[in-house]
Formats: structure tokens, sequence, C-alpha cells
């Protein structure tokens, strides 16, 4: 369309314009590409070859596709990342929500206090935090075990394999709790007062205000946060990585789609399937991603 | 390394004016191999001389990463280095990197918890080692010490020590992988037995919880590597005259054979623009003997070097931590006990992460370390066949 309606405007102050825009744009277009990209061109290219230690690089088209998509690792690592976004995500969001509903209901004292102690987990480097839950977890020395301990309690021990999904699950929560609730929180501030005002001075409950007033008001910033958990949730790194070497019995190195990948790109020195097991992983983010947006606006009704 | 750049790189400095060297410290153990392998992938940025450990060197090799030293005159350097070190940088016709340490295996010990619990001499057989184990378990609160569940470096020093061989690479295509020898399976049965029966805890290592589990008694000993007491030294200062050193246990009464665990060597990298000023250096901090007493009394790296393990300026320090026991000469002479025909296979990268799939899980829910280890074995020659290699 730009091509078409440059071709239509020869008039000389337009074409300035023009060219001025493509100035400004330029350094977002020259990093993107640098940093996006090049580098996505680049390891579709490497996925399409298999490189062995002995023998050298061969073009295998689309080989490592298939084995990707017969590759038990790989598919109980996608399948233990939806386990962990059907409980996670709506968890945390329901919490996230709950907390930006009562801030905005004017009810909660020192509520910009309450909103800053929500918000720092998420200024703490992510590898930061899960060193520190680490610590915590651990099961000898750790924190809560010691806690449950003295309170003559059993200490479970959090980092084991029936345990450890769900102490992770406790990581990110703990994590983005303040991040979504701000996102939500702020989309709260921007609904009109007189639409809630109205209720109000009908009788309605708060409960009753937030669930056929607000809630509905800010669905598309409480989507925008399900969009980037379950994009967070599929790309889980830090926390496998950062807690395999804590108790490696528990983490296998192909707990998460994305650790499996770094594995088989560091340790089996394997990059080309790696880089396969990337480009899937991608495509089945933006598969669900879109399934997810497409199952709420048809409810819609109206296609917005 | 701390201080490597101030101690023996400024002496090579001093000793040769006309070579300017720059140490970079990328970390330890995979930050170090991952940056390396990064380094060489891109073509560029790449050291001339790294730090690389044994069992690395043929997973270097294999890849044509490292510079063969034979041009250059190494095979002169040989009659200084212990035999069996030496030997580890040997493979594939060629000399691809100076010894700097090694780490021939032991058993370091709290001499308090042991004696509370009746056992006044050091274990000499592993038979031995399990009664003493049984005794530590039911007169005192501790384990006789961790058989770390995540320890492939370990477990493949313990096969060593039992006269297995694992791993074979002729060099070329052909690599050979036995995990289910007899030796390999009587080593992993003994230890399926102390962990069945408690005896033993399986703790991952090298994490908070378990320097406080070697800090507070947890584990009464540990079987580790010669550079393992200076490392607990560190790790446990409180505990400081209760330890003790003595020889692994051996697998009969008449035996005296040992395994290692880690030592490392100076390898010149494919690429470097000064591969005359890099061999110079490889050659000088690790075979010149002031450094390397340097490197052995400063830095603590276990000597490799037949000058240095032989000076008495080195072999008859006492160590307060060990109760002023003469611990540089128990591991000098279990030094010369290491079986000297032990190679690798050339992923070692991939072996180690294997054990922790396979391996790792049994050890820590309690099950089948000899089924273990054949899951293992499977996981490794499918791994070599799809490389490429040839199974010998």
């Amino acid at each position: 369309m730009s091509a078409l309606a440059a071709r239509r405007t020869s008039h000389p102050l337009r074409r300035k314009q023009i060219a001025t825009a493509y100035l400004l744009l330029a350094p977002f277009i020259v990093v993107f590409s640098a940093m996006l990209i090049v580098p996505l061109v680049y390891s579709g290219f490497l996925s399409t070859f298999a490189t062995t230690l002995i023998g050298g690089t061969k073009f295998t088209g689309l080989a490592n596709y298939a084995r990707a998509f017969t590759d038990a690792e790989f598919l109980s690592g996608l399948g233990r990342m939806g386990l962990f976004l059907i409980i996670q995500v709506p968890l945390m969001l329901g919490l996230s929500l709950f907390i930006a509903l009562a801030l905005d209901s004017g009810r909660v004292r020192g509520s910009s206090a309450v909103r800053l102690m929500t918000f720092v987990p998420y200024a703490v480097p992510g590898v930061v935090s899960t060193m520190m839950w680490g610590y915590l977890y651990g099961n000898d020395f750790g924190l809560i075990g010691q806690i449950l301990r003295a309170l003559h309690l059993p200490a479970p021990n959090l980092l084991s394999s029936q345990n450890i999904l769900g102490s992770m699950m406790n990581i990110v929560t703990w994590q983005y709790v303040g991040y979504n609730m701000i996102i939500m929180f702020a989309a709260l501030r921007t609904i009109p007062v007189e639409l809630f005002e109205a209720a109000e001075i009908d009788g309605a409950s708060q409960l009753r205000i937030a669930w056929s007033i607000k809630i509905p008001a800010i669905r598309n910033a409480i989507m925008l946060t399900v969009i980037f958990s379950i994009i967070g949730t599929f790309q889980l790194f830090n926390e496998p990585s950062l807690l395999r070497p804590l108790n490696p019995a528990a983490i296998s190195s192909s707990y998460t789609p994305n650790f499996y990948a770094y594995n088989l790109a560091f340790i089996n020195q394997d990059i080309n399937y790696a880089a396969a097991i990337a480009f899937v992983l991608g495509l089945f983010i933006a598969l669900v991603s879109y399934v997810v947006q497409l199952s709420t606006r048809s409810r819609d009704g109206d296609g917005r | 390394m701390p201080n490597i750049d101030t101690k023996e790189v400024a002496a090579f400095m001093k000793a040769y004016p006309n070579i300017k060297v720059k140490v970079e410290n990328v970390g330890q153990g995979a930050a170090h191999y991952q940056k390396l392998r990064t380094a060489l992938k891109a073509g560029e940025g790449g050291p001339d001389v790294a730090q690389m450990e044994f069992q690395y060197i043929p997973s270097y090799v294999v890849t044509k990463s490292l510079v063969d030293l034979t041009p250059y005159g190494a095979a002169s350097l040989q009659p200084l280095f212990v035999d069996w070190c030496w030997k580890q940088v040997v493979m594939a016709n060629g000399i691809y990197a100076i010894p700097q340490d090694s780490g021939p295996l032991g058993n370091v010990y709290r001499k308090d918890i042991l004696d509370s619990a009746g056992i006044t001499t050091p274990p000499v057989t592993w038979d031995d080692y399990y009664t003493a184990a049984k005794a530590v378990r039911t007169k005192t609160k501790s384990y006789i010490s961790d058989f770390a569940s995540g320890q492939g470096g370990m477990f493949v020093a313990l096969l060593w020590q039992a006269g297995a061989k694992p791993f074979t690479w002729d060099g070329g295509e052909k690599v050979g992988i036995n995990l289910s020898s007899p030796e390999a399976t009587k080593v992993m049965q003994y230890w399926q037995k102390l962990i069945q029966e408690d005896l033993v805890s399986t703790d991952a290592d090298f994490n908070d919880a378990w320097y406080q589990g070697l800090a507070n008694g947890k584990y009464a000993g540990w079987i580790t590597a010669a550079w393992g007491p200076v490392f607990l030294q560190g790790t446990a200062a409180k505990t400081t005259g209760l330890w003790r050193a003595s020889k692994a246990p051996q697998w009969s009464s008449t035996a005296n054979a040992a395994g290692n665990w880690g030592g490392s060597t100076s390898a010149l990298i494919k690429g470097t623009k000064n591969p005359i000023a890099a061999y110079e250096l490889a050659k000088y901090i690790n075979s010149n003997a002031a450094t390397a007493l340097q490197f052995a009394n400063e830095q603590f790296f276990f000597p490799v070097t037949k000058s240095t393990i032989a000076d008495p300026k080195w072999s008859t320090q006492t160590s307060e931590f060990f109760g002023g026991q003469k611990v540089n000469e128990l591991f000098g002479g279990i030094a010369d006990t290491v079986d000297p025909n032990f190679q690798w296979v050339p992923f070692m990268e991939y072996v180690y992460s294997s054990a922790q799939d396979t391996m790792t899980p049994a050890i820590t829910n309690k099950g089948d370390l000899v089924v273990a280890m054949k899951a293992w074995e499977t996981a490794l020659k499918t791994y070599a066949t799809q490389q490429g290699f040839t199974l010998a």
C-alpha cells in the first residue's frame, strides 16, 4: 500500500515527508533486522542441515523437523509446559486480577505501598530470584524446611521429582504477579467512573461491579497478560537451568523445550537440530496464542 | 585460577619480555567450555591458549580445534611429566596439550566422627568401607560420605580405579563404549548396596546445601581427587584439624590402585596467530621448575611434573587443616598408582549430561544402578552412531 501511495504522491513536500519517515524508522529497522530477522533466517537455514562430529555437514531438508515431531523428549517437555500453563497461568492471573481490583476499589490502605511491594519481584532479575528460591527450597538447610521442622511439621522435599514443577510455578507466580497486576490496574484506571457510579447508585455490590463492569471493560488487557503468560511459559529456561544442579534427578536435560534446545546446541553439539526445535517451539507458541485469541474473539461476536 | 596472571604468567613475561599475555577468566566448568565452543564456532575471538581438562581434550581434538604441538618440539617435554598425565595429552598421532595438574583419587574423612563410630584406622578395602559406613550410620548422625547423584566425573573415577575401561577412541572414527564390563558392574553393585541400605547420602554436589553438609558433618568424608583437600579447607574452614586423608579404599587387600578425577592442561586453540609464543607460554608455566612449584604451592594445583612431586619444598608440607598430616606426600604416592591407560570418548560433555538423565534418577530413587548403567551405555552408543562414529 505504501508503495502505491508513494507512486501517487509526486508532490515534493510529500516525498520529503516520506523520506523523513523512513529516516526516523531507520535505526529501528537496522536493529530489528540485525537482531531478529537475520538471526531468524540464519537459524532457519541451519535447521535444514545436519552436522555430525564425523562426516561433517550435510543438507537434510526437513529431516530435523520430522525428527522433532517424533522426539519423545521434546514432546514430553511441551506436554509439561502445557500442564504448567493450565495450572499456573490461571492461578497467577487470578491473583493479579484480585489484587488489581482490590487496589482499584480504593478500599485498601496504603495501596501504593502494596502496589510497589507486589511489583518488586519483577524488578529482581530472573536468575537471582530463581537462585534465591533454590536456597529457600533446599532440603537440609533451606529456610522453608527449617521453619517446618521447628514447628515439628513434616518438611516436604520441594526439589523432588514430584514437587519440582510446583516449586517452579511458585517462582514464576511470585515473579510475575505484580507485573500482570500493573497491566490490569492501569487498564482499570482508564474505565470512565460514570460507568460504575451508576451501578453503585443502583445498589450493586463491589463484587457485582467488578464482575459485570470492570472485568469486561479490561478484557483486552487481560488477554494481553494471557498471551504474555503463554509465551513466557513455553520459554521457561532459568528455572530448569539453575535448579538442575540442586537435584539433577528431578530435572532432565529436556525438562522444558527451551532448556532442551540449549542442551542440544551446547552439550550435544547438535546446533542444527537445536535450531529446528527452536523453530517448532516458536510456531507452536504462535499457534497456541492465536487459538486462544480466536476463541475469545468468537465469543465476543463483534470481532473486536 | 586466582592470580594466575600476577604470578606464573608474570614470571613468563619476565623471562620472555617480548611476549605480552592477557589472561581472561571466563568462569569454570561448563561456562568455560561453552564460551570456548562459541568462540570456535564464530571462528574468531578465541584465546591462543586455553585451560582444558584431560577428559575434554579428545572432544576438541575431534572437532580439530586444538593445535598439534609436535612440530614445536613438545615430544621433548615428555620425560619431565608423570607418565600417565603425559599419556592423557597424546592421541590421534599428535600431542595436543601440556599437562598442568591432575586429580588422583583419595579419601578424606572427619577423624572425630569416625573415631566416635569406633573406626580408628581408615578403611583399607571397599569391604572395610562398607563396615565403617554401617558403624558411622548407627553410632553417629552422619553418613560416611555422599555418593553425589549427578557427578559423572566421580562415577568415571571409580570405574578407573576398578580397572574398567569404559571408553576408547582410536583418534578417528572408532569409539568403544563399555559400561557393562564385570569391573563396572562390580563398582555399581557395590554403591547400590550402600545407597539402598541408606549408608551413604545421594545429594547432588557442588551446591550450597552440599557445602553445608561438608561443613556441618552431614558427610563424614568424601571420596575425592587430590584437589579436594584444598577445596575443603575453603568450604569447611571451621572444622580445621578434624580432617585426615588416606588412600581410596581398594578392591582387595593387596591391591594398590587409584583413579583420577579432573586435572587440566594448557592447550593451543586453532586459529591462534602466535602459535610459537603460545606454545612457549604453555610450556613455560607448566614445565619450568619454578612456576610448576609455584602452581603447586600457591595455586594448589596437584603437580604433574616428576620434579615437583619429588621436591621436598612441596611434598614435606604439613597441613593444619588435616591435623598436621603431610597430605601432599600422601597424594604424591597415590598419583603413582593411577592406571596410565585410561581413555575418553571425544564427546564427554554429552557423556556427563547423559549420566544425569540415566544414572542420577536411579541413584536418587535407590534403584538398580546396573540397569541404569546399561541405559547410560545405550544412550552413549546411540549418540555415537548418530554422530557418525563406528562402535569398536
